[in-house]
């Protein structure tokens, strides 16, 4: 069946920000789905709330929307665009299956709200009822049961008492499983009542039906995911198999995972792609990919289906970097009518899309945890998802892929230096955490057998045999030395996936240079990784799309062209502070690059990002980034005497830290060059550096000892900041108020040396955080964008919300931040991008004082979000610079001007979305480390509107009306009467403590007073609870009160109640509800905003 | 142990050997199934070949006598990128190390699989020796180079039955009570009106074959490959199979001519080999293509319900579509990767016959119905 032409247009709605169970994938999704449906001719609407998407690219779609993901405007949207089509225009359509669950879950809504009907729109991927019947536990569990299949015995429940009466029939443990949520949320597993009152409690609470579903645990059995693809005329494919490590009971997004499956007979395994196959045709999944998730009991192979997503997923985007098959790609073609065997395989050109990819690697996923972000967090994995991100490697055997994949994670731990503790050795092999492999490796190491380890672990034998061979055969190096070793059983080591560093290690070769000493034996005894292809087929036929993986064999078949060539290093996986972002600026490289002629070359490790699609560069290396490998890379690219260049500002962080390794390696580094990179980081050279151009920063030192970090607190004056050198994110970065603090930072918080000493500054208490974004040739400065921080200095930049144009600097205050930028980027000899962090502080006079916060000569995270607000590509005119074009060459008229870039006449609020609903316990306050996982934006022709729409993309939704609590630190006091006031106006009653009230009071305002936590009953918990509050203002005392004050931030969460912590922030909300109280609905798209200018 | 492969054009690729210590020789050809190493091994249609398998993680779950094609492997060396000195699967019987040694395969570990499938895809399939042997390497490729090439040799009779057997739904043999046979697709397995008696030549009868009949409600005759038409049609079956089996179609005349003669008076299904018998039999022509068809991940298409099926194959021959009289033959399925033709049925008489393997072992099962397809036409050709 080819092409419907009835239909005209389409609408793809994305997944929002991201968040722990959503993450890059979908912008992966996304943008697959929106490059082939405009390729193919459609008209290509999208409505995403994510900025720092591909997907939300000017030119990915005909009309972007950057609004809300909810009813009321999408619906707007709908509307608008349905009126546009003219008569007799074809069908306008809608594709609910690649925006995960937010945008299933959205279309389900506007279906069910008789949305779809009013403006005639078809939904096409996935049909309603089919969506229904995988996503309804019960419907599903009917529908596998009429198909002979079986599942975990259980039973929907909505309400506790139903809970525990089902749950004392099938007896503890039990699953609990909220219906409609994603990434598993509310999930979890108890082992008597107590814990499932708490867990069913949370579960109900957060699932949009509230129902959950109790099942029987099937604890340690085999877990399984096969991703399957059908079409119109009934055609089904499987694309690949997915074996979890993890045994059941560990989330798939928090197991780590192995493509192709590896111990399942023919047998069996056909026996579950017959299931997939008789799932997908039972639940009605007309056209598009999903998955199939199943357990295998391992004693008697008893196979339990556990669930399907009829949509593009997670392992989806795994599965199609793992084969090189691209199920979102196929999969919109397919719901616009084609069918498989009508698709060309864009690998092999030759062959048909309607086949199964066959490979002949492994492929190990890692997921990546970022617990110490969040103390008091509990780390135990289960049902519900709590990684942020995720790895991928390859490799020609299992140990291979799990050696690359393990050492992409970045864990910041020195290899082989693990803090394993003996004593709960047996603890940390049966409790999953992410620290289980290490443990795991240390089992082996203390001579433990693999059946012991499989007993405690339930995992397979086959894969503790693997880690087993591993262990051993690093262990045995310390017998060797590197003159003994000989080239036959050093390649040995290399086929096992073992890297330079932990062969170092084993050598006790130490630091950079023992690295370097084994990379250089290798190199004389003529052991180089070769480099091989993803091609879908095994070798079968030949394939036209370099998509690379390097392994230790024997045959290279990826020679190097003699092309001009750029090779892009990506930022791993995605991390809290280091996120897609990056990936964004990464895609743009070499998008520019492409265009300019360059061959782009991509090297990354996340399976998530647009950068490994293999479509997005023109060579894919997935590969970790560590400097052996990117040096193999260059090497290998290099070896043509083609001229190269490597870019590191895009990747944050991670190329980064490779910078200054690869520039001594010899490998050329284009654009801002590492020592400007190293100046900007280190504090005495840049202090210096502002000394001399007179620009001031707050004062501050740096120390390698208590004594020092003391001496330094006391001279410059408390609060301090307090943080490591060299991070991103804000990791570890503390404001102490005292010398004790500062003392006991020194003592336990964070690892110092001479040359990563740790930084303090003089905290700057109540000043306006400002974030701009320039570009500069190392010759002239172009400012992109200058953002006003909505919440104080202090808090983390990421975690703000921030506001361009700035809406309450004056001009000349502004005026002196671009003078600034313009000095310290020339100085820094920048060229590409470089991003600036000011602080405002007003004097008693009413004097704006500017300081220096910190430079960052590298693209930022806030990249995206300007260019999607000045309508300028920032990072592929940036990219451009780095090649040695120039800002009069590619921005003159803006230059000429001097001005900054125009965002004409509306305000865009970029707003931070944050994981505390994952993380039960977990404080929600704010503070200089970065916490939030994603972002949002908000457009509007006014401000507060703006900011009004970035809080209901983020989840807050603020209220119209209510009641308002306040409890603020005595500094606030002042200033909250103005705020209050407005609250009043605008119709709200008051709410407040004691010390609150008083001042409140004091000023002619009716106040209902509510004890503290500490002080009796009813408390603000209570009220919380009660439903009385509707928004919190709540601005911290001081250390000693974030603790007092954190069970009500945590109600809050629960009670979903938006907590401002901040006055600014209070102010900005103030004016979002003035705007939400006109009940406007009012979208702008991308292109019509930017064609403006 | 160390090992070798020694190429007819003298590439040679060394590794490490498992399985039996020696020597043995062969058309080495690759096989890309993910899963099923052991049916692959079992194959009789393998016999005088030698397979690397792409999947570059094989051994891992062991071997069962449940899983076997045939009584014992008749590949006859096998090459692998990594070879597992473990077995784990609830089914395992024996780590597949042993079983090789056992039945006297030797294995061929450590080496570069895939530059070895790249330089098969390139030159076409060739003949070669494993050899633990390693240090005379000249004398290796000479003896490849001495191997029968493929064209011209009748292997079937070879590995065919030496006695007729049969084989009944009630044997152990056809493993109708293994829950991971009964498909979900296939609920209406054994529900079948009456029992009907199918003679099958054996020209290297994988078992899954016989399985399949039985399950079909079918005792099944197993004959020799050399079996007349007379001789089978004195056993007045319902319908004659023809199997799948090893080596060049050409030599097998004995058997195209008792296709020819029971052509009309018995309904009639062939499987690969089969199949290219049953097209010379039809006056069509073979031919070998440059390294074959074997793997589990083949898209063909049918064409009388335009759906397509991820079919198993293994073929090294393959029947020419230009040399079927169209007015008497319809081509049924093609292969969608190379337009291979995949099965054919004749227009006015009981007979259809497929060139890939929908019994799978190793393989997606979307290809089952053929054999309903086949109790159907004898159904009504009984009457």
């Amino acid at each position: 069946m080819p092409r419907r032409n009835d239909i005209q247009k389409i609408l793809v709605i994305g997944s929002g920000p991201i968040i722990i169970g959503q993450s890059a994938e979908f912008d992966y999704s996304g943008t697959q789905a929106c490059k082939a449906l405009k390729q193919e001719g459609f008209e290509v609407v999208l409505v995403n709330s994510n900025p720092a998407t591909i997907m939300t690219d000017p030119d990915l779609a005909d009309r972007t929307y950057i609004e809300p993901l909810n009813h009321a405007y999408v619906e707007e949207i709908i509307r608008i665009e349905a009126e546009m089509m003219p008569p007799g225009a074809g069908k306008f359509a809608l594709l609910p299956t690649v925006g995960g669950q937010t945008a299933l879950n959205l279309a389900v809504d506007l279906a069910d709200s008789g949305v779809l009907e009013k403006y005639n729109v078809e939904l096409i991927g996935a049909k309603l009822e089919a969506i229904k019947k995988a996503e309804d536990r019960l419907l599903f569990k009917d529908a596998m049961i009429r198909i002979g299949l079986e599942v975990a015995k259980s039973a929907l429940v909505n309400n506790l008492r139903d809970g525990l009466d089902f749950a004392s029939k099938l007896g503890f443990p039990v699953l609990i499983r909220p219906s409609f949520t994603l990434g598993g949320s509310g999930g979890g597993i108890a082992y008597n009542r107590e814990e499932l009152l708490e867990i069913l409690a949370r579960g109900l609470d957060l699932s949009p039906v509230h129902e959950c579903l109790i099942e029987e645990s099937i604890l340690g059995w085999k877990e399984y995911e096969l991703e399957v693809m059908r079409d119109l005329a009934d055609n089904v494919i499987i694309i690949c198999s997915i074996e979890n490590f993890d045994p059941m009971g560990v989330h798939t997004g928090d197991s780590i995972t192995v493509a192709p499956a590896q111990t399942l007979t023919d047998r069996e395994y056909q026996k579950m792609r017959d299931a997939s196959l008789a799932v997908m045709r039972e639940i009605g999944v007309e056209t598009g990919g999903s998955n199939v998730q199943f357990a295998v009991n391992p004693l008697d192979g008893r196979m339990i289906v556990i669930e399907m997503n009829p949509r593009v997923s997670r392992s989806s985007a795994l599965a199609s970097k793992a084969t090189g098959f691209p199920i979102a790609k196929i999969a919109a073609k397919l719901a616009v009518g084609y069918t498989l065997d009508e698709i060309p395989n864009d690998i092999t050109r030759k062959t048909p899309a309607c086949f199964e990819p066959t490979i002949d690697y492994v492929v190990v996923k890692i997921p990546k945890w970022q617990f110490e972000k969040f103390p008091g967090a509990d780390d135990v994995l289960g049902p519900q998802m709590k990684s942020v991100g995720e790895v991928m490697a390859i490799g020609r055997t299992f140990k291979e892929a799990l050696m690359k994949a393990w050492r992409s994670l970045e864990t910041g731990k020195k290899t082989g230096a693990e803090v394993l503790d003996p004593r709960r050795l047996t603890q940390m092999l049966v409790t999953p955490r992410p620290e289980r492999l290490g443990y795991i490796r240390y089992a082996f190491e203390q001579a433990m057998s693999v059946r012991e380890v499989a007993r405690l672990t339930r995992m397979d034998p086959w894969f503790l045999h693997q880690l087993r061979e591993i262990t051993l055969a690093q262990a045995a190096i310390a017998r060797t030395t590197p003159e003994t070793i000989g080239a036959d059983a050093l390649r040995r080591l290399k086929r096992l996936g073992l890297s330079d560093e932990r062969i170092a290690t084993e050598w006790k070769l130490e630091g950079h240079d023992g690295i370097k000493q084994v990379r250089e034996l290798r190199e004389k005894l003529g052991i180089k990784p070769v480099f091989k292809l993803v091609d879908t087929c095994a070798a079968e036929f030949e394939s036209m799309t370099p998509y690379l993986y390097s392994t230790y064999d024997e045959e290279d078949e990826a020679p190097p062209t003699d092309k001009s060539k750029i090779i892009i290093l990506g930022s791993g996986p995605n991390r809290i502070g280091q996120g897609i972002e990056f990936d964004y600026c990464c895609c743009h490289a070499s998008f520019a690059l492409k265009e300019d002629g360059f061959e782009t070359i991509m090297v990354n490790c996340n399976p998530e990002t647009v950068s490994t699609d293999y479509d997005t560069s023109d060579r894919l290396y997935f590969e970790p980034l560590v400097l052996e490998d990117v040096l193999a890379i260059y090497n290998h690219e290099a070896s043509s005497g083609a001229k190269v260049g490597v870019i590191v500002q895009y990747g944050g962080q991670t190329p980064l830290n490779l910078a200054q390794r690869l520039k001594a390696a010899g490998v050329p580094i284009v654009g801002t060059q590492p020592d400007s990179i190293d100046l900007a980081e280190d504090r005495k050279q840049f202090g210096k550096l502002l000394d001399d151009l007179k620009i001031p920063q707050p004062k501050g030192g740096t120390a390698t000892s208590v004594e020092q970090a003391l001496a330094i607190g006391e001279k410059i004056g408390y609060p301090v900041l307090v943080r490591p050198s060299f991070v991103l994110g804000g990791r570890a970065m503390v404001i102490a108020y005292d010398a004790e603090s500062v003392a006991k930072y020194m003592r336990e918080a964070v690892e110092y040396s001479s040359d990563r000493p740790v930084l303090i500054d003089h905290f700057l208490e109540n000043a306006i955080e400002v974030d701009v974004d320039a570009l500069c040739d190392s010759k002239d400065v172009v400012i992109a964008g200058i953002m006003q921080h909505i919440e104080e200095a202090g808090i983390h930049s990421g975690d703000s919300s921030c506001v361009l144009p700035a809406v309450s600097i004056r001009e000349e205050t502004l005026n002196v931040l671009r003078a600034h930028t313009r000095k310290l980027a020339l100085a820094l000899k920048v060229v590409g991008l470089v991003n600036l962090q000011f602080a405002i502080q007003k004097d008693d006079k009413g004097n704006d004082h500017v300081y220096v916060i910190e430079v960052n000569p590298r693209a930022s995270r806030t990249v995206p979000y300007v260019s999607k607000a000045t309508g300028i590509p920032l990072a592929k005119v940036a990219a451009r610079l780095m090649t040695g074009r120039t800002l009069a060459e590619l921005l003159p008229e803006q230059l000429k001007s001097g001005k900054d870039l125009d965002v004409g006449s509306h305000h865009y609020v970029k707003s931070p979305v944050f994981p505390w609903s994952k993380f039960a316990g977990v404080d929600t306050i704010l503070g200089p480390e970065m916490k939030s996982t994603g972002e949002v934006m908000g457009v509007a022709p006014g401000f507060g509107e703006a900011f009004a729409k970035a809080q209901l993309s983020a989840g807050h939704i603020l209220p119209t009306g209510g009641t308002v609590f306040f409890s603020v630190n005595d500094h606030d006091k002042q200033a909250l009467i103005d705020l209050a006031r407005r609250y009043v106006n605008l119709g709200f009653k008051i709410v407040a403590t004691q010390g609150t009230a008083n001042s409140l009071e004091g000023a002619g305002m009716i106040v209902e007073r509510v004890f503290k936590v500490g002080e009796g009953r009813p408390n603000a918990v209570d009220l919380i609870k009660g439903e009385r509050i509707q928004l919190i203002v709540n601005t911290p005392e001081g250390q000693s009160a974030y603790f007092d004050e954190k069970p009500i931030r945590r109600a809050a969460v629960l009670a979903r109640v938006p907590t401002i912590t901040t006055l600014a922030a209070a102010q900005a909300a103030a004016e979002g509800i003035a705007a939400m109280q006109i009940h406007r609905t009012q979208v702008n798209a991308l292109q019509t905003l930017h064609r403006e200018r | 142990m160390q090992a070798i492969l020694a190429l007819e054009d003298g590439r040679i690729f060394r590794g490490l050997g498992y399985g039996h210590p020696g020597e043995c020789q062969g058309e080495v050809v690759f096989n890309t199934s993910l899963t099923g190493y052991q049916e692959i091994a079992t194959d009789p249609s393998y016999a005088g070949q030698i397979v690397v398998l792409t999947n570059p993680q094989i051994g891992n779950y062991g071997t069962n006598r449940a899983d076997n094609e045939a009584a014992k492997p008749y590949i006859e060396g096998l090459i692998v990128r990594e070879f597992s000195p473990i077995a784990s699967n609830w089914r395992s019987e024996q780590v597949t190390d042993e079983y090789m040694e056992r039945y006297q395969v030797p294995v061929l570990a450590e080496i570069d699989t895939r530059a070895l499938v790249r330089h098969l895809r390139t030159f076409g399939a060739m003949r070669g020796v494993i050899s633990t042997s390693v240090s005379d390497v000249d004398a290796l490729v000479a003896k490849a180079r001495a191997i029968p090439k493929m064209v011209g040799t009748d292997l079937a009779k070879v590995v065919s039955t030496p006695t007729i057997y049969t084989m009944t739904p009630e044997d152990p043999r056809a493993q109708l009570e293994d829950p991971l046979l009964s498909s979900v697709l296939d609920q209406t397995a054994g529900e079948r009106a009456w029992r009907l008696k199918v003679v099958a030549y054996d020209f290297g009868i994988k078992l899954n074959i016989l399985r399949m009949l039985c399950r079909e409600n079918c005792d099944v005759t197993v004959v020799p490959a050399q079996t007349s038409a007379d001789d089978v049609l004195a056993l007045k079956p319902d319908g004659v199979f023809l199997s799948n089996g090893p080596g060049d179609p050409e030599p097998v005349d004995y058997a195209v001519k008792s296709i020819r003669q029971m052509l009309g008076r018995v309904p009639i299904f062939g499987i690969c080999l089969g199949h290219q018998l049953t097209g010379l039999a039809l006056g069509g022509k073979t031919y070998k293509l440059k390294f074959g068809h074997h793997g589990g991940n083949h898209p063909v298409k049918n064409y009388r319900t335009g759906k397509v099926e991820i079919t198993a194959h293994n073929h090294n021959f393959a029947v020419d579509p230009d040399s079927i009289n169209p007015s008497e033959v319809e081509l049924t399925h093609v292969d969608l990767n190379d337009n291979t033709l995949e099965g054919l049925r004749h227009k006015s008489l009981p007979l259809f016959s497929v060139q890939y393997h929908p019994e799978a072992a190793p393989g997606p099962h979307d290809s089952h119905y053929l054999f309903r397809d086949f109790r159907k036409m004898m159904e009504g050709w009984k009457g």
